[in-house]
């Protein structure tokens, strides 16, 4: 009779602490704490969706045998872009063959404008051809795209002071680009001399994320779809290694990605920071707050959204020119990144930062001080604020 | 999920009182030689078999099945009962010193069906036994030794199951012996058999991974690329100490041509594993520890995703606290254990930063274990996992609870 009284408490011990002890089972992170999960609102067939994307855009490897390369930079979405936030150097893409805006990219035939810099066993992979520029773009988080596509070009144009009629020393223009016929026009779109305005990638030189997610496959993975055809390695059109379904599916999950959560709103510290971010003309190219207009999606419609960026091309100056540019921006001119989730980076980057367009800046203060050309100014002001100040500019910075 | 997970516990422990009786007339044990000191080369022999009058063929097989709960970074799958294996044994002594042995196994229900061992072993001297047929290569400990009944734990281990691809069979031959001294054993393993292919840095898993290999069900039938897989080990086993083993697995697993036409240079895998058991005497603590490398030959110009060098291990703590009767059966025994166990899966570093690629896994798992008899283990497992990716962010967190049973039949 003993020795059941003890095995029944050795096993009611045991299932005692398992079933008392919630913590024995890990809880989900914060919300705010995290990048990836759904915008509210979706409905059930959206959330499907969504899903499907998010098991495409995470889980899907490709191989050899699933039409992995022969070229290629990554195997998978998620390998640029872990926890759907910023990539890492060893994800890094390099673009090379445009240096000007009026002669194009002249390496083309030479397996431009991206590199692939890695191959599947038996292949060699690309190399730089003499004499033609490049850029390294560490992979952008994903996070918001869709709020970001959803902008009207209208804001876009209000926000641009392309000759700089205020005389603030800072234009911003939006870049002009010829867009693929798989794209779908946006409502109200605006158009000059058959170009359209194109709001994501480093350089500002894809229109939409049905553009860049058939894209990436291609260039990044060295995978066909119907939308991007042609084999990087053999120039050939091939049958397609990824399904339209598929497609739309990543498509639709990169759009409706939640927002990033602020953090610490209420901290004195991270609201003075958020003061000196406008007192020292940070805001005027990081836009603080930016809107929707319509959607075919609903939560993304007509919504006001705090993304800190004017989705617009600026001159950056000499340090940030690498000489090699995209669409109609010229070598010196990024597009404002949005500054969301960037206090988040580090999560995503293993554990420490790779800022701007190459992840050359490994800390937020190291990025301000690489700013030139138009933000020469704010640059200077940063420099002359009191350390009390700067810190709470940075500590606002990793609130976002 | 608390009161689930409570009520099929309770059921389970309240239900042991009316385990029902088996009618041993028809069917009988065969009998083991006890008298000699038992290594894990000998696990495949070491399993009990039931024999039919005269029949001069033995089967045997053992079941498991379990319940869990899981949950990683918060989100769970929900409670999944799962029928882990069903694996079937088939002896035959032809002649007193040449014997057959076969196993068969379903993996989660019919999922999987593989022959992981079926071969004829003809005994020339103790030290000169040739084998042949579809071989368990001896990388390892566990790949030998992996019968559920003799485990405390559901999950088998990571290191020995994902990174050495236990349990790895392949066809081929070779020859094994042991030497008996007075409180020693000494033996030798060495085969030559088909081996891995190029889907060990080519797959899903994202991660240079050797059991994909068992992907290829054409292995059986024919080599990847015509190299043979070289397999070898040595063990030692002294009765008071315990036993140490040394194994090696080496080979080209790569396609380097076809059709006479070179497509790549020969590339190389090769695992090296240290194992080691004991009792400990007194207390009868059973320590149970095995660690392996793999180094792989990955292409330069491929993704360092697919590491070039991997290692990890595990080591089982099994600790009997009742050796009595219990419950009607004469001999149970009730255990707590702990296994800790760790992956690194990829020891390589980045080449545009120099930083180390982190890319694993760690896990505790204590458990109570109860053996109403020697033969079937009823276990309650709880498992704590951390897995860091590549870049080495925030580990992923996966923790829960495991309840089943692993029978011998």
């Amino acid at each position: 009779m003993q020795t059941k009284i003890k095995v029944y408490a050795v096993i009611l011990a045991f299932i005692g602490w398992g079933t008392a002890c919630e913590k024995a089972l890990p809880r989900p992170p914060a919300d705010d704490d995290v990048l990836d999960g759904p915008i509210e609102g979706l409905t059930h067939e959206q959330n499907k969706i969504f899903l499907r994307g998010d098991v495409a855009f995470n889980d899907e490897i490709f191989t050899a045998s699933t039409g992995l390369g022969p070229l290629f930079v990554a195997n998978s979405c998620g390998s640029c872009h872990a926890g759907d936030g910023k990539g890492h150097p060893f994800t890094t893409l390099t673009r090379f063959g445009q240096s000007d805006t009026i002669a194009g990219n002249l390496f083309l035939k030479l397996g431009g404008p991206q590199l692939q810099n890695r191959a599947i066993p038996g292949f060699q992979p690309e190399q730089i051809p003499a004499g033609a520029t490049f850029s390294k773009f560490t992979p952008p988080a994903n996070t918001g795209l869709g709020l970001l596509d959803a902008v009207p070009d209208a804001v876009l144009l209000s926000l641009s002071d392309e000759k700089d009629a205020d005389g603030d020393g800072i234009s911003g223009r939006p870049n002009w680009i010829h867009i693929p016929d798989y794209t779908a026009l946006r409502p109200g779109y605006a158009e000059r001399n058959n170009k359209y305005i194109g709001r994501f990638g480093k350089k500002a030189a894809v229109y939409d994320l049905m553009q860049q997610t058939a894209n990436a496959y291609n260039q990044d993975m060295g995978i066909s779809s119907t939308y991007e055809h042609y084999d990087t390695y053999t120039g050939q059109e091939i049958d397609p290694e990824v399904s339209n379904q598929t497609v739309l599916d990543v498509v639709f999950y990169l759009k409706t990605l939640k927002a990033p959560v602020q953090r610490n709103q209420q901290d004195a510290i991270v609201q003075k920071g958020k003061q000196v971010f406008t007192a020292i003309d940070c805001a005027r190219c990081h836009t603080p707050t930016l809107s929707t207009g319509a959607s075919d999606i609903t939560s993304l419609a007509n919504i006001t959204f705090s993304p800190y960026t004017d989705l617009l091309l600026h001159d950056m100056g000499p340090e940030l020119n690498d000489g090699y540019t995209e669409g109609t921006a010229t070598t010196a001119e990024w597009r404002t990144p949005a500054l969301w989730g960037l206090g988040l980076s580090k999560k995503s980057q293993g554990g420490q930062y790779f800022l701007l367009h190459d992840g050359r800046a490994h800390s937020i203060e190291a990025a301000i001080l690489l700013h030139g050309g138009e933000a020469q100014i704010s640059r200077n002001k940063y420099k002359l604020l009191p350390a009390g100040e700067k810190e709470a500019l940075i500590k606002f910075l990793e609130s976002l | 999920m608390k009161k689930t997970l409570l009520l099929i516990l309770l059921s389970t422990a309240a239900s042991l009182d009316a385990l029902a009786q088996i009618d041993p007339v028809l069917l009988r044990r065969v009998s083991k030689d006890s008298t000699r000191t038992q290594l894990n080369m000998d696990a495949v022999y070491n399993r009990p078999f039931l024999q039919l009058g005269k029949l001069p063929v033995s089967l045997g097989g053992y079941v498991e099945a379990n319940y869990q709960y899981l949950q990683e970074n918060g989100v769970s799958e929900g409670h999944q009962f799962q029928m882990r294996r069903l694996t079937l044994f088939v002896a035959s002594t032809i002649y007193k010193r040449i014997k057959f042995l076969s196993e068969i196994e379903f993996e989660d229900g019919t999922k999987e069906i593989n022959i992981e061992f079926a071969s004829v072993d003809i005994e020339i001297a103790p030290l000169l036994n040739l084998r042949g047929g579809v071989v368990m290569n001896p990388i390892g400990a566990f790949n030998q030794n992996h019968d559920g009944p003799k485990w405390e734990f559901i999950d088998r281990p990571v290191s020995a199951t994902q990174m050495l691809p236990a349990t790895w069979s392949n066809v081929g031959f070779g020859v094994f012996g042991k030497k008996y001294t007075d409180n020693w054993v000494y033996a030798y393993e060495a085969y030559l058999t088909n081996g891995f292919d190029d889907k060990i840095i080519d797959n899903s898993e994202n991660k240079t991974f050797l059991p994909a290999s068992k992907e290829n069900r054409d292995r059986f039938e024919e080599s990847f690329n015509g190299i043979p897989l070289v397999t070898g080990k040595v063990a030692v086993k002294n009765k008071q100490i315990g036993e140490l083993g040394l194994s090696y697995m080496g080979g080209v697993y790569n396609k380097f041509e076809d059709d006479g036409l070179t497509l790549d240079k020969k590339r190389r895998v090769t695992a090296c594993a240290v194992d080691f058991n004991t009792i400990l005497p007194r207390v009868g603590t059973q320590i149970t520890g095995e660690w392996a490398w793999v180094k792989v030959d990955v292409p330069d110009t491929y993704t360092e995703q697919y590491g070039s060098r991997q290692q990890g291990g595990f080591v089982d703590i099994v600790q009997p606290v009742l050796k009595k009767p219990m419950f009607g059966f004469e001999k149970a025994v009730l255990n707590v254990a702990l296994r800790g166990e760790y992956v690194d899966w990829n020891r390589d570093h980045f080449k545009s930063t120099g930083g180390r690629i982190a890319d694993e896994v760690f896990s505790l798992v204590p458990a109570v274990s109860w053996r109403p008899v020697a033969q079937t283990v009823i276990r309650l497992n709880y498992r704590y996992n951390w897995q860091k990716d590549l870049l080495g962010n925030p580990p992923s967190r996966l923790a829960g609870f495991q309840f089943g049973f692993s029978t011998y039949f």
